[in-house]
């Protein structure tokens, strides 16, 4: 049920283009009807969801936390927080498993599509667009034939205020 | 001079001797003025000299000249020379601070007071009546009758770690040494054996040393060789013969390949020590006490598993099973107990602190300590070290009187300081009174209107001693530089909440006042009950649990229509439903119809509302602040046997929530 993308950066060196610091290599998902990308190196695993732990008080995206091998991690779903498509959580349901400012942080998603390599041509900057997403998060589109994909900066957005999941005091 | 990299013994080297001072430092204030007994100041000289030596070889040069002062003062005392005085004492522990501080400089924290040790080597020199020179040896001193000392080690003395070399040197500080090489029995160079010494020495030491200094430079070696120390009676004419320490190497050089090991001194001081404990780095002990943890949820987990196996088809399996329960167990309490140490570590620092401030504020105070070995978790020990320093320095400064008052008081006039520590449960608890004059409830609640410090109406005394925790409150009359800048109390609590304990005053005026702390044993294990809200399982701390019960129909009235208590025999306890608290969902909407747990924290009760009592177990603590953040009324989280996660309640804020409220 849970499968590891070969993520340690000694195995992966070419995932950063070179020279830019862009990351060129995407575990792309869907939330609802849009195809999302993150750098593949941030990702640590991606796992069925299974029973949550409900936080009391929490935000209702946060849907708790998890015991993964021995540690507490919190799951957040990103389909609530974005307010996209509708939170159904079926045996397809899926988790990634990030590792974002030295943390462990679960999201889930409407699904994992694949690992996609993409130049820097490739990747257009990221236009004022009418999406749900706060377009701070997003770092360029993706423009791969007939799909779209949006870029995200995971670890700003994890580390983000309104996520509420770091005490404001560590929040950088 | 060696090609062992020695640096990596210097860990041990430091640690070593910065517990060789701590040990002084206590033999030292043990020590009776006047009958001083042959034992302690053995250890002390052993102390020193250890210290001494290891730093020689390893190089601190300052270090070893410092301590080699401090030896030959205490050597003077071993062998009767000299009667130790309280001066002597003050000396010597002030030494200590120095030796302290220069190692700490060495082992690359801040400079050290250079000043200082200038000063402090030179009130040792004076208590010596030696001259200066004798840190650093120079030929221009007038020449005194000194020592011929015919030094011929047996030939297998590298095998015992000892180099005869770091003797020379060590005896060239002693005074002026004219060395001789003597290498008649070199064989030739192809028959030269690496490992074996084939050189002795002559040396005519002239300096105003003792045969004893002599004799201690040989102690390492003294069954390694054969030792002739003869008088040298007059100013020999040895010029001719003098080569310096160049000429004295150990091995020929023409050999090239005489392999020296490394300096084992260091190591032989503690050996007593060395033999019935190793040293491990504490992560490597977090690592192991992490495993096992994880391996008591998984014993958990197959538990459960098996209880719905059939017990005549799998008696086999199940009794296997409860079998690895038992060897877990034992396992969990064998590993943490190595990370358990004498709360003695902590303790052992207020003799002297004590004894420092009472000279400062002219006061005569006695301390006593009681249960020093009771053991409790090093991480715990660390933390509370500053908490119950700040405690014993307000006892000190506020809680007992001066001399003249107590006298005035008809009391001894000696105070007393207790420090107390004793196993009570799953807990420690550690407890600092004093004799003295006891908190004043007017004056307190005076300053706490002073410093608009929020009182509660007609407060109990309980609740006035609680307002000394709140931060910027100070009642000293002066402001001492001991205690008293309004900083401390409250970061005393913090400190203890942060350990999971709690801390409690009582107090009498004019007899004294306790303070009692109360800590968890450990902070990795907690003893739980679990309970369910609706889906939802928390664990509420076991200690915390004063009792449960079914609450029969008009136990429980209401205040106004969200506050309600419940009677319980005589006491009216605020009643918390958690499915409230939480926001989630609950079986039982009303208190009659669920469980009720009662609860206690800092002498105030709470009566939690839950839908089941689901059992009792061990829990281990996990941080939800390591990946997620701090939840009100939650402290931390645990895995269940299930593999699922469940939060553990925070009682203390619980119930602080209501004391809060009900004081609105």
């Amino acid at each position: 049920m849970s499968a590891t993308p070969q993520s340690s950066p000694e195995t992966r060196p070419e995932a950063l283009a070179a020279g830019t610091g862009m990351p060129n290599e995407f575990l792309t998902f869907t939330l609802g009807e849009e195809e999302y990308g993150v750098d593949i190196l941030k990702v640590q695993e991606i796992r069925g969801y299974d029973t949550v732990t409900k936080v009391p008080n929490a935000p209702s995206f946060i849907k708790g936390v998890i015991n993964l091998r021995g540690t507490i991690v919190p799951v957040v779903d990103l389909r609530l927080k974005f307010a996209l498509g509708r939170a159904d959580y079926n045996q397809f349901t899926v988790m990634i498993i990030l590792n974002v400012a030295r943390r462990v942080v679960g999201i889930v998603v409407d699904g994992v599509s694949d690992v996609m390599q993409l130049t820097p041509e490739q990747i257009r900057p990221a236009p004022e667009f009418g999406s749900n997403v706060n377009t701070k998060f997003i770092t360029g589109i993706g423009a791969l034939e007939q799909r779209m994909l949006i870029l995200m900066d995971i670890e700003k957005l994890i580390s983000s205020e309104d996520m509420a999941l770091m005490d404001s005091a560590s929040v950088h | 001079m060696s090609n062992i990299d020695l640096s990596r013994f210097h860990r041990t080297f430091f640690d070593e001797s910065l517990e060789g001072l701590d040990a002084m430092e206590s033999a030292l204030l043990r020590l009776d003025i006047g009958q001083a007994d042959a034992e302690t100041i053995n250890l002390i000289f052993r102390s020193a000299h250890s210290i001494k030596g290891g730093a020689g070889t390893f190089g601190f040069t300052a270090v070893a000249g410092f301590t080699h002062l401090l030896e030959t003062l205490l050597e003077r005392v071993r062998s009767g020379q000299r009667q130790v005085s309280q001066a002597d004492v003050d000396l010597l522990l002030r030494s200590v601070d120095v030796t302290r501080a220069m190692l700490r400089a060495a082992d690359g924290g801040d400079a050290c007071d250079l000043d200082n040790v200038a000063r402090v080597s030179a009130e040792l020199e004076q208590a010596l009546d030696m001259k200066p020179a004798v840190v650093a040896p120079v030929a221009a001193r007038p020449v005194a009758a000194g020592w011929s000392i015919r030094f011929i080690p047996k030939p297998d003395i590298f095998a015992s770690g000892n180099d005869p070399l770091r003797i020379l040197r060590e005896l060239d500080r002693l005074g002026d040494a004219g060395i001789t090489c003597i290498a008649d029995d070199l064989p030739e160079l192809g028959a030269i054996d690496p490992e074996r010494c084939y050189l002795s020495w002559n040396i005519a030491l002239r300096g105003d040393c003792d045969e004893a200094a002599v004799r201690e430079v040989f102690a390492w070696v003294e069954d390694e060789c054969n030792l002739e120390i003869l008088p040298l009676d007059q100013p020999v004419a040895t010029a001719a013969s003098v080569e310096g320490m160049e000429a004295a190497p150990p091995a020929p050089d023409a050999g090239g390949r005489v392999v020296k090991k490394p300096q084992l001194n260091v190591v032989e001081g503690g050996k007593a020590a060395a033999e019935s404990s190793i040293r491990v780095g504490t992560e490597k002990i977090d690592a192991l006490i992490n495993l096992v943890g994880e391996l008591v949820i998984t014993q958990a987990m197959l538990q459960q598993t098996a209880e719905s196996l059939d017990p005549v088809l799998n008696e086999k399996l199940l009794q296997g099973l409860s079998q690895l329960d038992r060897n877990t167990r034992m396992l969990q309490e064998a590993v943490m107990s190595t990370r358990m140490l004498p709360v003695e570590a902590v303790f052992s620092r207020f003799p002297r602190m004590v004894r420092d401030l009472a000279a400062k504020l002219g006061k005569q105070i006695r301390l006593e300590t009681v249960g020093e070995s009771t053991e409790l978790d090093k991480g715990v020990i660390e933390r509370i070290a500053d908490p119950l320093t700040h405690l014993v320095r307000n006892s000190l400064d506020h809680g007992l009187e001066t001399t003249e008052q107590r006298i005035a008081a008809g009391k001894n006039p000696t105070g007393t300081i207790t420090l107390r520590a004793a196993h009570q449960g799953g807990h420690i608890v550690i407890q600092v009174s004093d004799d003295g004059r006891g908190l004043n409830r007017e004056k307190i609640l005076a300053k706490a209107a002073e410093r608009d410090v929020p009182v509660p109406p007609n407060p109990a005394d309980a609740d006035v001693w609680q307002l000394i925790f709140a931060p910027g409150f100070s009642t000293a009359e002066a402001v001492t530089d001991v205690s008293g800048r309004g900083v401390g109390m409250d970061v005393v609590k913090k400190n203890v909440q942060a350990l999971s304990g709690q801390i409690e005053i009582t107090t009498e005026a004019g007899k004294g006042t306790t303070v009692t702390i109360r800590l968890p044993l450990t902070l990795a294990i907690l003893d739980g009950m679990s309970v369910r809200v609706g889906d939802d399982v928390f664990i509420v701390p076991l200690n915390c649990v004063v009792e449960s019960l079914q609450p029969q129909p008009g136990q429980v009235k209401a205040l106004t229509s969200n506050a309600r208590v419940v009677k319980v025999r005589n006491e009216y306890v605020p009643l918390a439903p958690l499915h409230q608290h939480f926001n989630i969902r609950a079986d039982a909407q009303h208190a009659e119809t669920s469980i009720l747990v009662l609860v206690e924290s800092e002498g105030r009760k709470v009566a939690v509302q839950v839908d089941e009592l689901v059992g009792q177990q061990q829990v281990v603590i996990k941080s939800l602040e390591a990946n997620y953040r701090r939840v009100h009324g939650i402290s931390g989280a645990t895995i269940l046997g299930d593999g699922r996660v469940a939060l553990i309640l925070d009682v203390a804020e619980l119930v602080r929530g209501y004391a809060r409220a009900a004081a609105a």
